[in-house]
């Protein structure tokens, strides 16, 4: 099943991610979140992100779902720290929430690491109100 | 002339002070334009760097820039930290297993940093990043190069040569970052990434001329 790496600047906001995206998918799909520094500080560690990826890979591959800017950077470089013979991770295109928790709906019912991405970058279209 | 790895080290130790003393000044102008945090940032992961760097001292100096990239990639925080830890560990790769740097080494080592910033960050130069200042340095030190001067002129040209990129970042509308958001109303700002840069430049420039 892929697995999916939330990665925000803060700690909480990729906890709260977390906890809405695995009630979700029934605790089905390994969710890592991987929020903020080390020390809890706002940002993004690369290396955390890696880590992550470790932790979430099962050999179908890890979708991350990340907030803004250097999240995305960092985790570009995080893929590229990985050693590629544990499985591939690719960063989704997505709004956070939503992608987050189409990803997580869509890895749970053991699709691809390609039609996960999808339906991730799908949920831009979503409408709130119609 | 050439550098070894204890002047190696002493670049980037000069390169940690100098964005220390400037730490107010970057935050400064990255709350104009950013998102007020790349002196905070920038100053916290190159004190992370100097408390590891003397067990990198003895090292060869692909291993010393290497320990330079990742520590800012996990220290930094916020987007310069992939960008300059890319920076470093690319300069790293092009140093590799290197004891001494001659001028045209330099020369490698720094086009290699500047790709990685290039790919990391899929700028280019005109975009009000730190690529304005690094892209007229590298111009100038092949220049000099050319021009048959020693690693210590041209890294001061190169340094002079940032200096002039950071200045022009002034005029130039953000396209990346957290800048992009403002558009037109980000002409008139110096970019803090590019004057991180010059600093970073400024200070391995002083520590070869001392050489």
């Amino acid at each position: 099943m892929v697995g999916i790496v939330i990665v925000s600047h803060s700690r909480q906001l990729a906890e709260g991610l977390y906890e809405l995206t695995a009630q979700l998918s029934q605790d089905r799909v390994r969710i890592i979140p991987a929020g903020g520094m080390e020390d809890g500080s706002i940002g993004t560690d690369a290396a955390r992100i890696a880590g992550a990826i470790h932790e979430a890979q099962s050999g179908d591959g890890v979708l991350l779902i990340a907030d803004l800017g250097s999240a995305v950077l960092s985790s570009d470089m995080a893929i590229e720290m990985l050693d590629e013979q544990i499985g591939k991770a690719m960063i989704a295109d997505a709004p956070f929430v939503e992608g987050g928790v189409a990803a997580a709906v869509e890895a749970s019912l053991g699709s691809s690491l390609e039609k996960v991405k999808e339906a991730a970058q799908a949920a831009r279209e979503l409408k709130k109100i119609l | 002339m050439t550098i070894d790895g204890g002047s190696v080290t002493d670049m980037i130790k000069a390169m940690a002070r100098a964005l220390a003393e400037n730490k107010e000044y970057l935050t400064e102008l990255d709350s104009a334009i950013g998102d007020a945090d790349h002196g905070i940032n920038m100053d916290r992961g190159m004190k992370a760097v100097l408390s590891r760097l003397p067990s990198a001292e003895d090292e060869d100096i692909g291993s010393i820039l290497k320990t330079v990239g990742m520590t800012l990639v996990s220290t930094v925080g916020g987007a310069a930290g992939p960008l300059y830890g890319t920076a470093f560990m690319r300069a790293g790769q092009a140093a590799s297993g290197k004891t001494e740097l001659n001028v045209g080494d330099v020369l490698v080592l720094l086009e290699a940093a500047l790709k990685g910033i290039e790919d990391r960050g899929k700028a280019t130069v005109g975009e009000k990043t730190m690529i304005d200042a690094l892209q007229p340095a590298i111009e100038a030190y092949s220049d000099a190069v050319k021009g048959g001067m020693g690693l210590a002129e041209a890294l001061s040209r190169a340094a002079d040569a940032a200096g002039k990129g950071m200045e022009h970042t002034k005029d130039i509308i953000a396209t990346k970052g957290r800048a992009s958001y403002l558009g037109q109303r980000s002409i008139g700002h110096q970019d803090p990434g590019a004057t991180s840069t010059f600093l970073i430049l400024q200070a391995a420039a002083a520590v070869a001329s001392s050489i």
